[in-house]
């Protein structure tokens, strides 16, 4: 990485300096250990998005062409695991490495050998959950939310499974303590929290979302191991035990984790809008309040995973209730973006493109989360390609646009070198139109009768499945201009200023392009800590 | 700049449009929830309608406002930003408009939630028990029991390279050996359970789909309005035939029904 040329020079005191594979293993680092983390999550993308291309080229046409049932369930079982805890949550931890102390004024992590780990134990987890795909019985296949019974049907790989959850689960623990102690202890003077850049913000309380549900999730999985081996029978019905606990239970987790996803997003969101739009963003107290308020509701909402499984009509009422309600404050952070945009003075460089294509589709896979929030309506809406349109339109149009977003944004910081902005923008348009193509249709096939995860269907669904396979196919293809553009970057290119953007405010754009190897070994001046809405 | 904007305008109506557009051609290309043959699936087809409604009119007034400022308040027209970043009046506003709008949606909402919830006064009941990979009913009352499974014809042209083209497969993937033939305007009471792992009864149709579960017995109800042949799917992944369990669901007049009850239980005497 360029900025090894300069670390020698910033580290006085920490004389060890092993190169080569070593310093990337024992590395205490921030910028190193979120470099790290972000390739890791850029080639789990890849993997991830080969088994998605595999997922569409079966559903290209009805009848089975490619691959058998059992194998399609485990691509998209493995295409969840490895997405959401090998690409997204690495992604935004790795952000949060590089980011996190240059925002705050700080030298580095607070726990940089924990960090170290944190970062080592993720290769150890894909490592067990891939090599899954070479053992007897195949790769998991029961769907990412591991429901029993079906789940303990899985081959030798099931405590493999089990394994890597844990492990997955304790990265991201170690990760999101890290960061708590990071930002509460080492925040340089006057840099107080209402002052915070709200990606800071937005990952606290991601970090607590980490803290309170991840031990939940290790909980549950780890029954279904005792389950499976032990003897017990915490969700066998026939021991007197009971399958829909687990699900109370693992959506319990699930339901924060899908916040853990897109909350750091908001916060790139409200770092790059008003940096493109040249004006302050509107309303920073009300996104803090608002980001505060969905993690609230995130702890009570979660049965509406789950609303066909059978509850009494209280409980019913209760999660459609305070499912609905999480688009008060969801619609606050959109209302205050359009609200930046008004009377600024605009720029499209490719950070803002994606960003303003991020609210926009976002803002659609909301619409139909409401929608599927109205318990009697979810009824119909359950389990079909509504739903696989829904998450999608959140995840990918709403995550990893946002990561696509910025890495742009600060890939000339990190470098010291610009982007070409022409392939950028290709792959912003091919990434754009495709990822429509791709899932919008899904919206009507669902509505139309057609249920998630099955590798065959009707005839009457064909038509909208080509359209959504062809998009697909653009999308993922559409992503190799990604590393294109990263890679040039990397090895060179026009010469980055500090500030890089002319509308840029915060602590990383004071530091030189690329920055030392320690971001603040003095803390900045208080003059320089401008608050988080710039 | 401003051939900018048009490609970027000009992005999302292209992607939408490959969509949308040829739905107008095609008669399969089919855009919308049903509406369903149950007084609970209409219920719930006018709420889908209403709040797709709501969705869409917030939506053209936000994506509206945004594409005004992304055209006004483009730096390569000259615009100028202003400061202004806070305005407490506006932002109790859009808190407490989205809230009166959600509560104007809750009300009818819970209204069909109650009824779906009432099971009380059936006229009959069905027992609906999963197992991989096939249905096993129970009429509770007129005794009569029977599996379903995937018809045969279905069943060849979906093994992986068959050579059928599922095309000429009628009603390929959701047609079964046995209908579950049930009487029109009588409200029948369905009770879902599953042998082994979670499955999820749906005809989408009827309006609703519940989830059979291993040790639960679920109870949902339907009255079907109209004479006909009704089919869903197994809507929760149960291994690895999930997509190959369909429901058929034939709705008869009353005499017929009675008729096939006779002719079922002679069927299963002999």
């Amino acid at each position: 990485m360029s900025d090894a040329a300069a670390h020698g020079e910033h580290d006085e005191h920490h004389g060890y300096h092993p190169g080569g594979m070593k310093r990337w293993l024992f590395t205490t680092n921030h910028k190193d250990i979120g470099t790290m983390y972000l390739i890791f999550a850029l080639i789990m993308f890849f993997i991830g998005g080969a088994m998605a291309m595999v997922i569409r080229l079966e559903l290209f046409q009805p009848g089975l062409q490619f691959v058998e049932p059992q194998f399609f369930n485990s691509m998209t079982t493995m295409h969840a695991l490895v997405m959401i805890f090998g690409a997204v949550m690495p992604a935004w931890t790795g952000f949060a490495n590089w980011l996190i102390p240059m925002m705050i004024g700080a030298p580095d992590m607070a726990l940089p050998r924990l960090n170290n780990w944190s970062f080592w134990i993720l290769p150890f987890a894909f490592t067990l959950l891939l090599g899954t795909f070479f053992m007897p019985g195949g790769a998991p296949a029961g769907g990412w939310t591991m429901y029993p019974p079906l789940v303990l049907q899985t081959g030798d790989a099931f405590p493999f499974l089990i394994f890597a959850v844990h492990f997955m689960g304790a990265s991201s623990i170690a990760g999101a303590i890290n960061i708590i102690a990071t930002v509460f202890n080492m925040r340089a003077p006057g840099m107080t929290l209402m002052k915070l850049p709200l990606f800071v913000w937005t990952w606290i309380i991601t970090a607590f979302l980490l803290i309170a549900s991840i031990p939940v999730l290790a909980g549950a999985v780890t029954m279904l191991l005792t389950d499976k081996f032990f003897g017990t029978a915490f969700f066998a019905a026939s021991g007197g035990g009971d399958p829909v606990m687990f699900q109370h239970i693992f959506w319990f987790f699930g339901h924060p984790e899908v916040y853990i996803l897109i909350l750091p997003a908001f916060g790139i969101a409200s770092a790059i809008i008003p940096t493109f739009a040249r004006k302050p963003l509107f309303g920073y107290a009300s996104m803090v309040y608002a980001t505060g308020a969905i993690a609230f509701l995130s702890f009570i909402v979660w049965a509406h995973h789950m609303f066909t499984v059978g509850m009494p009509l209280a409980g019913e009422l209760f999660f459609m209730y305070t499912t609905v309600l999480i688009a008060v404050p969801t619609g606050v952070k959109v209302f205050n973006w359009c609200a930046t945009l008004w009377q600024s003075s605009i720029t499209f460089e490719v950070p803002m493109l994606f960003s303003l294509a991020f609210v926009i589709l976002f803002t659609i896979g909301g619409f139909s989360g409401l929608m599927l929030g109205i318990t009697p309506v979810d009824f119909q809406y359950h389990d079909t390609y509504f739903v696989v349109a829904h998450f999608h339109y959140v995840l990918v149009t709403g995550a990893i646009f946002s990561i696509i977003s910025a890495t742009y944004f600060w890939l000339p910081k990190w470098t010291g070198h610009m982007y070409d902005e022409t392939l950028g923008k290709w792959h912003f348009w091919l990434s754009t139109i495709s990822v429509n193509v791709l899932f919008f249709p899904q919206h009507f096939l669902g509505l139309a009768g057609m249920p998630r995860r099955i590798p065959d269907y009707a005839v009457q669904f064909a038509d909208f499945n080509m359209v959504s396979s062809i998009g697909g196919f653009v999308f993922g293809f559409s992503q190799i201009l990604f590393v294109m553009v990263i890679w040039k970057c990397v090895k060179g290119g026009e010469k980055a200023t500090d500030r890089v953007w002319e509308g840029a405010h915060g602590l990383e754009w004071t530091l030189p392009s690329p920055p030392p190897y320690h971001s603040f070994t003095t803390p900045p001046a208080p003059a320089s800590i401008e608050g988080g809405m710039r | 700049m401003i051939s900018k904007l048009r490609k970027y305008r000009a992005g999302y109506t292209l992607g939408w449009l490959l969509a949308a557009l040829p739905a107008t051609v095609l008669a399969d290309w089919k855009l919308n929830l049903m509406k369903g043959v149950t007084p609970f699936s209409r219920e719930i087809y006018d709420l889908h309608m209403l709040i797709l409604g709501i969705c869409t009119v917030i939506g053209i007034f936000v994506f509206g406002a945004i594409f005004y400022s992304l055209w006004a308040f483009r730096k390569s027209r000259g615009a100028v930003a202003a400061n202004w970043h806070e305005s407490t009046t506006v932002e109790i506003i859009w808190t407490i408009l989205p809230l009166a709008i959600l509560v104007g949606m809750a009300v009818p909402a819970t209204k069909a939630l109650i009824m779906m919830e009432d099971v009380a006064n059936a006229d009959m009941t069905i027992k609906v028990t999963g197992y991989q990979w096939r249905w096993h009913y129970e009429y509770i009352e007129d005794g009569i029991d029977f599996y379903s499974t995937l018809a045969e014809n279905s069943n060849e042209a979906r093994t992986l390279n068959s050579g059928i083209d599922p095309a000429t497969v009628e009603h390929y993937l959701l047609d079964v050996d046995k209908r579950v033939v049930v009487p029109v305007n009588k409200k029948i009471r369905f009770l879902t359970t599953a042998g082994d792992v979670i499955h999820a009864w749906w005809v989408p149709d009827l309006g609703w789909k519940r989830d059979a579960v291993p040790g639960f017995i679920n109870e949902s109800w339907a009255t079907v309005l109209e004479e006909g042949v009704y089919r869903g799917q197994c809507a929760e992944l149960c291994g690895k035939d999930h997509g190959f369990m369909p429901i058929v669901v034939e709705a008869v007049s009353e005499e017929a029904y009675v008729a096939w009850v006779e002719k079922t239980k002679k069927a299963a005497s002999e």
